[in-house]
């Protein structure tokens, strides 16, 4: 029987999920005996596979509209999506932008900042996503497991994995959300 | 003329999002790359009344990979607007902090990112070319590897109590002392870390001596170099003043951070969310200059430890004691940094004051304005903020390391696309290594544009009346 599929992702996070993942240490080992590694940041992979993979792991929230293409695609392609980390589950810090619209941080960074030159404007090219409110993940594709922390302790991205790998769904509660 | 692009996205093996876009000829040749980071987060704009206490706690967010320089700097800020000289014991436990996490950053970005590259070759299999695939290729090296990053990350939980966004720097100080018991135990895991580290050092310099040709053919070309020094004009991570060169290595400016408004300025194009800083006196683009650990060696005159200083003068000699200007050779500078981070850390564990109990000083003498710096593994690392006497931020401007790389990488990319993509058929590991030159400079997008997160490669072929007429990802 082949293995399990994983695929994973970042969006308006701070890959700081992807590196308490890594945070496993040596468990990767474990990991990867378990299960089969496809496209995610750290492969060369550069999308799931278009068969599908059983679980998509997604950080981050929904900021612009590549990462709504992203974040649809793999909802297509994955068996069991789950958010990652508390950007993916609620917002997360960089939904603070909500509160002053993409517009206002744009012309913050790209024409107001004090080290700007005069020759600020704000970036427009159609090779470039634009902006969009902060969502979580849930509000723009249905979400199968939330994994809340920022990032998620190691020890409780392990568990899950290791309990999707071998089909179950993990309940996160209790000694699993504790945010050290 | 442009007739057809090539779009590699995303960009993998690099932290955060990015595509690149290949504008191809009618001969097949490549007319211009472009390196677009496609993220924008705004923490700028948000962080805009928070309180300066907060803000080592909120920055960390801008990236998970060096969580800890924005902590620090962040802190750094708060202590300047506060008025306030941390105590001995609090620099050298963020310092200690501060190495260990180089010495996971840069383990990680060697062997795990980059590695799958130099080890499985840049044309070998893109579904093996990872970090399960050295695995398969070299197990005792992955482990050592996996090894290497969890001593940095676990200097970074038993100083900070988290190894990724850790609660411990405030403004005046840190919020616990050290204990005996985890010095120790740091020092217990020194011996393995620097050996892993010299067989990283062997394995480079084995793949530059086997590749050398290639070395000199990919993004070789001239800038400034940037960065901290002692100064005495050492190698310097933590603290100190900048120092800028020219080309050939002459010293351009030393100036303190708090001055960085005259000495340096950013530039925007449309097609990336990420600003390119120049040197203000020669303009844009001619004021480029690069950061990371090719700067940090090229404006350094020597390194104050003593396996880092053996090493150093092997690379100062690449060059014959001029700048080292070899897009490739990061790898090699990067791992020397490690040997340093991890020969600081003994130091730093050695200081008498390291157990000290006077960590905080809270004798605040508020002055308002302040700019935190510091050598993130990618370079130079500014918080800018402007608070009122509540404490409350009336503004923040933030330039992140990436950023200075930004000209150098979007030239890289030009560079090796130019070199090593040929139409009409154009194969993947061509382009693994136009991701290879971005990958060298150990790109952190989503701290660059704090601002971006996503760097991924797709290429797209565009004939001259703009349709796509080949798309490869590697998927």
């Amino acid at each position: 029987m082949s293995k399990p599929t994983v695929a994973s992702d970042w969006l308006c996070g701070c890959a700081g999920c992807h590196m308490s993942l890594l945070d496993i240490d040596e468990r990767i080992l474990q990991l990867v005996e378990l299960v089969d590694l496809r496209a995610t940041p750290i492969t060369d992979l550069k999308e799931p596979d278009k068969e599908g993979v059983t679980v998509g792991i997604l950080e981050g929230g929904i900021n612009n509209t590549a990462n709504e293409e992203v974040a649809k695609r793999m909802r297509e392609r994955c068996k069991i999506l789950v958010a990652l980390g508390d950007c993916a589950v609620f917002g997360g810090v960089p939904a603070m932008r909500n509160f002053f619209g993409a517009e206002s941080a744009l012309k913050r960074a790209y024409i107001e900042a004090e080290s700007n030159d005069t020759e600020g404007k704000i970036p427009s090219s159609p090779e470039l996503a634009e902006m969009t409110r902060v969502h979580a993940l849930h509000e723009v594709v249905p979400v199968d497991l939330f994994i809340p922390g920022c990032p998620p302790n190691a020890d409780v991205i392990f568990y899950a994995l290791s309990e999707l790998a071998q089909g179950r769904i993990p309940e996160i509660k209790d000694d699993k959300l504790h945010w050290h | 003329m442009t007739t057809e692009k090539i779009t590699i996205e995303p960009v993998t093996r690099i932290e955060g999002h990015a595509k690149v876009t290949i504008h191809m000829n009618e001969e097949g040749n490549v007319d211009h790359a472009y390196f677009h980071v496609n993220e924008f987060r705004g923490f700028e704009k948000f962080c805009e009344g928070r309180m300066v206490f907060e803000m080592p706690q909120i920055t960390p967010r801008i990236c998970g990979i060096c969580p800890v320089s924005h902590h620090l700097a962040a802190a750094k800020a708060g202590d300047i607007i506060m008025g306030v000289e941390p105590p001995p014991t609090a620099n050298i436990l963020r310092e200690l902090m501060h190495m260990g996490q180089i010495i996971q950053s840069h383990g990680m970005h060697f062997f795990e990112l980059a590695g799958p590259d130099l080890i499985l070759g840049f044309d070998a299999d893109p579904a093996i070319r990872n970090v399960v695939g050295l695995i398969g290729a070299n197990p005792e090296l992955t482990i050592r590897a996996i090894e290497l990053r969890k001593f940095g990350q676990d200097i970074i939980y038993q100083v900070g109590g988290r190894r990724i966004h850790p609660n411990f720097a405030v403004p005046g100080g840190v919020n616990h002392a050290f204990t005996p018991e985890k010095r120790d135990h740091i020092l217990s895991g020194i011996d393995e870390a620097l050996e892993t580290t010299q067989i990283g050092i062997q394995l480079i310099k084995d793949w530059a001596d086997a590749n050398i040709e290639d070395i000199e053919k990919f993004a070789v070309f001239h800038t400034g170099y940037f960065g901290l020094v002692t100064p005495e004009n050492s190698l310097e991570l933590y603290d100190g003043d900048i120092r800028l060169v020219d080309r050939d290595g002459s010293q351009l400016e030393n100036f303190s951070a708090q001055n960085y408004l005259d000495i340096i300025a950013e530039h925007v194009e449309d097609w990336s969310y990420l600003k390119f800083p120049y040197y203000k006196k020669m303009g844009w683009p001619d004021g480029v200059y690069r950061v990371g650990p090719l700067g940090r060696l090229n404006i350094a005159d020597k390194i104050g430890t003593p396996l880092a200083q053996e090493e150093f003068e092997v690379y100062h000699q690449i060059n014959d004691g001029k700048p080292v200007n070899h897009t490739l050779y990061y790898h090699y500078a990067r791992l020397i940094e490690i040997l340093f981070a991890i020969e600081r850390v003994r130091e730093l564990l050695d200081e008498p004051e390291l157990l000290g109990k006077d960590i905080l000083n809270k004798k605040f003498g508020f002055k308002g304005e302040g700019v935190g710096v510091i050598e993130a593994p990618r370079g130079t690392l500014l918080h800018h903020y402007w608070a009122k006497p509540n404490g409350q931020l009336e503004r923040v401007n933030l330039i992140v390391s990436t950023g200075h790389n930004n000209w150098a990488m979007s030239e890289a990319v030009d560079s090796v696309a130019k070199t090593y993509v040929k139409g009409p058929n154009v194969e993947e590991g061509m382009l693994n290594r136009v991701e290879a030159a971005i990958r060298a400079y150990d790109p952190c997008l989503s701290c660059s544009t704090h601002a971006i997160g996503q760097m991924p490669i797709k290429v797209d072929v565009i004939d001259a009346s703009g349709q796509v007429i080949q798309t490869i990802t590697r998927d």
